[in-house]
């Protein structure tokens, strides 16, 4: 048992997994960037509002989904998960830890069981270095995680893990696919073992037919594994497959959360409607009595964005509250104590459920 | 083959035949390395008021194939070797350098995927929907920043009076692809082929951008030949379906068909392994292996290293289009079985 600290914001229905203690914690997370003009005197005049207030716990072995539209702040959160940028405000808890705090070798330490893997598998391994050496890389930086006569060996074993031939070691990124590169991130991001990988986009920059060929990988090394994933995308249909809890993201904030069947089949918010109203479902047999929310306008700048509810802009439910009241991440009052499916923490002050993708049998 | 003799001049309609009919079309391109085969003989047609859907992943040809009706290809390295491109039954392979420059943006145009490269970078977007006109029809200036402020204004651009001084960057994804949509539509062509062009889209503003391409294509009454690699967006728009692997056509279908039960089977793999928002699934069917090098593409039917149906005559006969239907026709020399196949993937609830 580990004294982790109480979480200040408790979930009620959303705690994918009672009785366990959250491997990460992040409470009231906020990034910004800040905006400056002139030359020498460089003077704020503003900040980009990235990440503005974010909570989510993550538990062992579970998926957590974050799905947003491009400039929701979704990669932001990632890259302040692996401490690449830092918190403007707010807590990481990893086993009760603030890792936003840590430097040094202590970072280090957290950083071996926080591990991510890339979106772009083109750009993300440096096409100067061979495969060996790539998913060896974090044998150098943690020289006790494997001996150097063991690493080789490590890597091969790492390679057929990911299923490719173990005597491509010396080969370079150049002379694989893109799928295939994918597998070469992902072995990297298991040299060490972690507790946690956070992937951002992994196959959204895959073909169709290979997608399916790493979504089922990770599915498969979270079990062997015992892996925690925290899988960003905007394909919510990925999301749908692969996570047991999603968060929903709209311009800095989560404005929806709860387990995925509550979230796809029984979203309440406006938002969450709109996004899964609009994703295509191949299956042209429901295009006739599907209800699609079409959304008017774009996502408003994260540099300034609207008072109140941040979605009120785009809103066909927005009334005068929106506009002074930012709604609170909770569970709405209508459903509390329902001990139904939509009962889970949504923003919005006039949440209601709305069944926006056809249930097909 | 017969209607490839029925030669006409100008427009439109009343004439039987297809608005456009692709025949036996061959590209290839000649690189360093070798050959390149990436279209190996497609047929395909559109009629007026249709929407094709192109169905391929990257190398298929499905935008090559584009390219060389549209009169776009880059050659070298790109030459088409064989076939027919009939328009109106008029063949534009034929069309000199400067016939061809007529049909192109007046009779056909092109929507591409990526609107920020697409449009030019130094130009407002007024003078850039502006050169339509003045190049093709001859308006002044003036007169063709007045048509540009009306064709922002119909693909829906918001105050668009101001906005027609604005360069491409200044606008958002969304706007920019209207942009590319209005610059389509400026002279009412009868064909539109759109490749990818909501790819690169957030999901809530594909369903904009989706939504107006299909109302003007009502309006207008055009051909659509849409080039995806998301079978999602096909259930949603498409009338008929042409699947493309390694250069070729492997299945075509009317739409609600091909989802209900696919002749081949590689769009059976496909249908099979994508996620899909309405289900939860467990493992996903994935396709073994990986798409050809078109410098190398397997004898016999090119999907026979990744079929789970491939037999001996799968690895030295090329399949033929077998007729599957009236309406639909499937390259598998196995179409029987794989129709008749119990769905392992999509059925599950």
């Amino acid at each position: 048992m580990t004294t982790a600290p109480q979480p200040t914001k408790p979930e009620p229905s959303a705690s994918g997994s009672p009785g366990r203690e959250p491997i990460l914690q992040v409470r009231g997370l906020v990034k910004h960037f800040p905006l400056t003009q002139g030359i020498l005197f460089k003077k704020q005049v503003g900040a980009v509002q990235a990440v503005d207030g974010v909570d989510f716990d993550l538990y062992p072995g579970e998926t957590l989904g974050i799905v947003g539209e491009s400039g929701c702040g979704k990669s932001t959160v990632a890259k302040l998960l692996m401490n690449l940028e830092q918190p403007t405000r707010g807590e990481i808890l990893y086993r009760g830890e603030d890792i936003s705090k840590l430097s040094g070798r202590a970072l280090k330490a957290v950083r071996r069981n926080i591990q991510m893997v890339f979106q772009d598998p083109y750009t993300s391994l440096n096409p100067r270095m061979t495969v060996g050496d790539i998913i060896g890389e974090p044998f150098e930086i943690h020289p006790d995680a494997a001996p150097k006569g063991e690493r080789r060996r490590r890597v091969q074993e790492l390679l057929d893990v990911v299923g490719l031939n173990p005597e491509y070691i010396n080969r370079y990124p150049h002379q694989f696919s893109g799928g295939q590169r994918q597998r070469i991130g992902i072995a990297r991001g298991l040299a060490l073992r972690p507790e946690i990988i956070v992937a951002d986009e992994p196959v959204s920059a895959l073909d169709v037919s290979v997608q399916a060929q790493v979504v089922n990988l990770m599915e498969r090394l979270q079990d062997e594994f015992d892996l925690s994933y925290m899988f960003i995308a905007h394909d919510l249909s990925i999301v749908r497959h692969i996570a047991d809890r999603v968060g929903v993201m709209y311009l800095g904030r989560i404005v929806e959360t709860g387990a995925d069947a509550a979230i796809y089949e029984h979203p309440t918010h406006p938002y969450t409607q709109a996004l899964l109203s609009a994703v295509p479902v191949p299956n042209p047999e429901a295009r006739e009595h599907r209800e699609r929310i079409i959304l008017s306008g774009d996502v408003p700048s994260p540099a300034d964005p609207p008072s109140g509810c941040r979605f009120r802009t785009r809103c066909w439910k927005a009334q005068e509250k929106c506009v002074v009241e930012d709604p609170p991440l909770t569970v709405p009052d209508v459903f509390r104590g329902t001990a139904g499916p939509a009962e889970h923490p949504s923003a919005c002050h006039f949440a209601e459920e709305k069944i926006v993708v056809p249930r097909d049998e | 083959m017969a209607t490839a003799a029925e030669m006409s001049t100008e427009p439109v309609s009343a004439r039987g035949g297809p608005l456009l009919d692709v025949r036996n079309l061959h590209v290839e391109f000649r690189t360093r390395e070798g050959v390149a085969r990436a279209v190996n003989g497609v047929d395909y047609a559109v009629d007026a008021g249709e929407t094709l859907a192109v169905l391929g992943e990257s190398g298929s040809g499905k935008s090559v194939t584009a390219q060389a009706i549209m009169g776009i290809l880059d050659s070298p390295p790109g030459f088409v070797t064989q076939g027919q491109v009939l328009f109106h039954g008029e063949d534009l392979l034929k069309f000199g350098t400067e016939q061809r420059r007529k049909v192109r943006g007046a009779r056909m145009a092109m929507i591409f995927q990526d609107a920020l490269s697409a449009l030019n970078p130094v130009l407002n977007v007024g003078e850039q929907l502006g050169e339509m006109f003045t190049v093709h029809r001859g308006l002044s200036r003036k007169d063709a920043r007045a048509k540009a402020v009306e064709l922002m204004e119909r693909v829906r651009i918001p105050a668009a009076k101001e906005r027609v001084r604005s360069y491409p960057h200044q606008f958002s994804g969304g706007m920019r692809q209207r942009v590319m949509i209005a610059m389509a539509m400026a002279l009412e062509p009868e064909l539109i082929i759109a490749d990818e062009p909501t790819t690169a889209l957030d999901v809530t503003v594909q369903a904009q951008v989706m939504d107006l391409l299909a109302e003007l294509q009502r309006e207008y009454n055009m051909g659509l030949i849409l080039i995806t690699h998301d079978l999602g967006v096909v259930a949603d728009v498409a009338d008929k379906i042409a699947v493309m692997y390694a250069g070729r056509i492997v299945e075509t279908s009317p739409v609600h068909d091909i989802y209900r039960a696919p002749a081949h089977p590689y769009t059976k793999g496909l249908l099979d392994s994508i996620p899909r928002v309405d289900q939860k699934g467990q493992e996903l069917y994935a396709i073994k292996g990986l798409p050809p090098n078109l410098l190398h593409i397997p004898p016999g039917c090119a999907f026979h290293p990744r079929c789970p149906l491939a037999q001996d005559i799968c690895r030295t006969k090329i399949p033929p289009l077998y007729r599957v239907s009236e309406v639909r026709a499937s390259a598998c020399h196995f179409w029987k079985e794989c129709i008749g196949d119990d769905r392992p993937a999509a059925d599950k609830t």
